[in-house]
């Protein structure tokens, strides 16, 4: 399914537009800034302005869950139900990216939401949980993602999510359930979960379940005992005649796809991406230009880079100048001074990297640098 | 002043080598302690700055669309004044310095920044981040020692043309931020190549500086003063832009003047540094390379906290809020290995920083000779010193040197008894 992006506006003719032109006049009257600098700090969810939002309410699912309603910026493109979004949040002072689901399907307030579930020693996911408040700004991304119903929707469809995997699916039952006319649809969902204290949406689920709009399996690990995706059949008797999705942990997901293969069947699932940097002693630095350096962990990058050939900006190779930043896109970084470590996601850091000083941080594991 | 080496006293004298290397240690201590609790705070705090600013100038600008009416051309322009130098000094230095990088905000990034100044951003990190900050007061090395135009240093021979240096001074003062294009450039240097040898980076620098000097005169000069027209407002809104930019001017320069300039402020040979300067001998250049600007908080914020010059000398990439607190330990450090903390409030750091232009614009030992009685007869020295060549410009300025140093004596006389 395509998402619909806003292209630039089409000039009309060969002259410049008055629009145009008045921006250039008030570029021009605020330079160094651009006019969109200054209309920032008036109303920064303007059409035209970076894509941000405004967090509008913050509730509660579980103890460790919450849902996080979100005004997005007039430019926000809208979204299908099943797609994720990338988040940008400044958790004590620091920006951090990171990706959710969106939990509700268009609304007709042009809200959005995103259902978090607090992770142990996750930074964001417990900020946003715990202590973001109403009120605060945040940085968006347009909608992306596959994990999304076909249309026209099949007779029968299986759902299958284990934990905040329940998120992207919540958003595809709300918006099917909340239409004038609810689908025919025969929709099975298995909702896996710890115990039932920790099952996001659970009342909601089963108020679906109840009357009968989707014939919801309920399971907990501490009643049931983890689910075998063996036994699937026997809770979901047709299972080869429905069309599949699956979210949740790696492992289920894994098990699924096998089990799904092994008979033929389709499956679509959706992986919540792990933490896989890990920070180590040294390592290969990979350039832009595909230029590999080996470097260990006590050379800074710089160093590293310089005597295998690299031509690096740089400056008072002293860690005051900031004449060596550039981008570390993913993997990990020692600094040197201090042995802070710095790490670079691709999806969870900002969209151009980590900008690193490479003069004083050396590799800690394998690093790619935009340079 | 003269290089530390050269001194009959060094004030470094008394420190062990480890001293020093524990010196760094203490001083790298101070820098942990803020980096682990940098946070929440310090962002909203830079944010508040940069929205505060934006506002000003705006409301500004838009007062002096009345600019006519000579109430509101004042109001507009103090208001643009301290826009400009909040802009340039609290925000601009301190973001390039890559002071607010940690936040990992693309908007208030060291990379990223462009300032409300001639001087380029790339230029001036190059000159300044690097070259001023590595290097502090380093004579043959540290360009912002004079910005290369001025007798600095008792050892520089003395040439008539010094006379002139306080009129240069002032004027440089006045149109600091094109002194700073300048100087980032390297512009006396290059010029002095011969056209077609210049490199050409030199040649791309200077255009990009050019494009940014036009951009930036197109909008003080033309658009803002042209948005003006219908009030009847284009010359005094002119005129007020112009203003705020020579006040801002003023300020910067006296504010950078009294960071390394005052009197007791000192200087290093080239060749004293080795090759090989540790973290601990650098932080030691530091502390005494710099001076601070005692005060209220209000300006610390409008010197861009440069009024906490050491502090920000030891540590530019800290959040320049922070620089107020970690002073008092700052200076505990120079208490406990006995080095001179200097620190006056700004009229006395300014008069002794201009006291020291205007004693070195005349050769040596010349102002402290001098009294009221014999004033005519020194003037008259001078004249000769200026125009009789350099025989007898040598001649008198060893007179001049003995006899300030006899002056000099017999003063430590006086005092002993």
């Amino acid at each position: 399914m395509s998402i619909t992006v806003s292209t630039v506006a089409t000039r009309s003719g060969p002259g410049r537009s008055l629009r145009d032109s008045l921006r250039r006049v008030a570029d021009a009257a605020v330079t160094p800034l651009s006019i969109d600098d200054v209309l920032d700090v008036f109303h920064p969810l303007r059409r035209g302005a970076d894509l941000r939002a405004r967090i509008v309410e913050v509730v509660h699912e579980t103890d460790q869950s919450a849902t996080i309603v979100l005004q997005p910026g007039r430019d926000w493109s809208g979204h299908v139900p099943g797609q994720y979004v990338r988040v940008g949040v400044d958790v004590d002072g620091v920006r951090l990216w990171r990706t959710y689901s969106l939990t509700h399907g268009p609304r007709a307030d042009r809200r959005i939401s995103i259902t978090v579930k607090a992770i142990p020693g996750g930074v964001v996911s417990d900020y946003l949980v715990h202590r973001a408040p109403v009120g605060q700004m945040i940085q968006l991304a347009q909608a992306e993602g596959e994990f999304v119903l076909p249309q026209p929707l099949p007779d029968k469809i299986l759902l299958v999510t284990a934990g905040s995997g329940i998120t992207p699916v919540i958003g595809m039952l709300r918006n099917l359930y909340s239409r004038r006319t609810p689908p025919a649809t025969d929709i099975v969902l298995v909702h896996v979960n710890v115990d039932e204290s920790s099952a996001i949406f659970r009342d909601e689920l089963r108020a679906l379940g109840s009357t009968g709009r989707i014939t919801l399996v309920e399971r907990y690990d501490d009643q049931h005992g983890i689910l075998e995706v063996d036994h699937l059949e026997t809770l979901v008797p047709d299972l080869d005649e429905r069309l599949a999705y699956a979210c949740g942990p790696a492992g289920l997901l894994d098990a699924l796809e096998a089990h799904h293969a092994a008979r033929g069947l389709q499956l679509t699932t959706e992986r919540f991406r792990p933490h896989l940097v890990e920070a180590g002693e040294g390592g290969t630095v990979t350039f832009a230009s595909g230029t590999v350096v080996e470097a260990d962990g006590a050379t800074p990058i710089l160093d590293a880079a310089e005597q295998a050939g690299v031509l690096m900006p740089s400056g008072c190779r002293m860690g005051i100048c900031m004449g060596c930043v550039i981008p570390l896109k993913e993997g990990a970084v020692r600094d040197l001074r201090n042995g802070a470590i710095t790490t670079a996601v691709p999806g969870e850091t900002g969209p151009g990297g980590v900008p690193i000083q490479t003069c004083i941080n050396a590799a800690a594991g394998p690093c790619h640098i935009d340079h | 002043m003269t290089a530390i080496t050269k001194k009959p006293v060094n004030p470094t004298a008394h420190l062990t080598p480890e001293d020093i290397e524990q010196l760094g240690i203490e001083l790298d201590a101070i820098r942990q302690e803020v980096l682990d609790d940098r946070g929440e705070r310090d962002a909203a705090y830079i944010r508040k700055v940069v929205d505060v600013q934006r506002r000003l100038e705006l409301a500004s600008r838009a007062v002096l669309l009345g600019s006519a009416l000579p109430p509101l051309w004042v109001l507009g322009t103090v208001g643009l004044s301290v826009a400009k130098i909040l802009e340039n000094m609290e925000i601009g230095h301190n973001v390039m310095h890559g002071q607010w990088d940690w936040m990992r905000d693309p908007k208030i990034h060291s990379t990223t920044w462009e300032w409300d100044n001639a001087s380029t951003a790339d230029g001036w990190k190059h000159a300044h981040n690097e070259i001023h900050h590595t290097y502090t007061n380093i004579v043959g090395k540290d360009n912002d020692l004079g910005y290369g135009i001025m007798r600095v240093d008792e050892d520089q021979r003395w040439h008539p043309a010094y006379l002139a240096q306080p009129l240069w001074n002032f004027i440089n003062a006045c149109f600091f931020e094109y002194g700073i294009a300048a100087y980032d450039l390297e512009l006396g240097r290059n010029l002095r190549i011969p056209k077609e040898k210049r490199s050409a980076k030199f040649k791309a620098d200077l255009s990009k500086t050019l494009k940014k000097i036009r951009k930036q005169a197109t909008k003080d000069y033309v658009i803002n003063p042209g948005l003006a027209i219908p009030f009847g407002g284009f010359l005094p809104t002119l005129a007020a832009n112009f203003t705020a930019n020579v006040v801002r001017n003023l300020w910067s320069h006296s504010v950078i003047m009294c960071g390394h300039f005052p009197e007791g402020v000192e200087t290093f040979e080239k060749k004293s540094i080795p090759d090989n300067e540790t973290r601990g001998e650098w932080y030691l250049r530091q502390m005494l390379g710099s001076a601070n600007i005692s005060g209220s908080k209000a300006m610390h914020l409008m010197s861009g906290n440069l009024s906490h010059q050491i502090e920000h000398h030891l540590f530019p990439d800290l959040p320049s809020n922070r620089y107020a607190e970690v002073a008092p330990k700052v200076q505990a450090l120079f208490e406990k290995y006995d080095l001179n903390y200097h620190s006056a409030p700004l009229p006395q750091q300014v008069y002794s920083a201009w006291h020291r232009v205007v004693r070195l614009s005349l050769p040596n030992g010349w102002l402290a000779t001098t009294n009221v009685k014999n004033l005519p007869e020194q003037t008259k020295l001078l004249w000769a010193m200026s125009t009789k060549g350099p025989k007898i410009r040598r001649a008198a300025a060893a007179r001049l040197q003995q006899q300030a140093r006899r002056l000099e004596q017999a003063k430590d006389v006086t005092t002993a008894a």
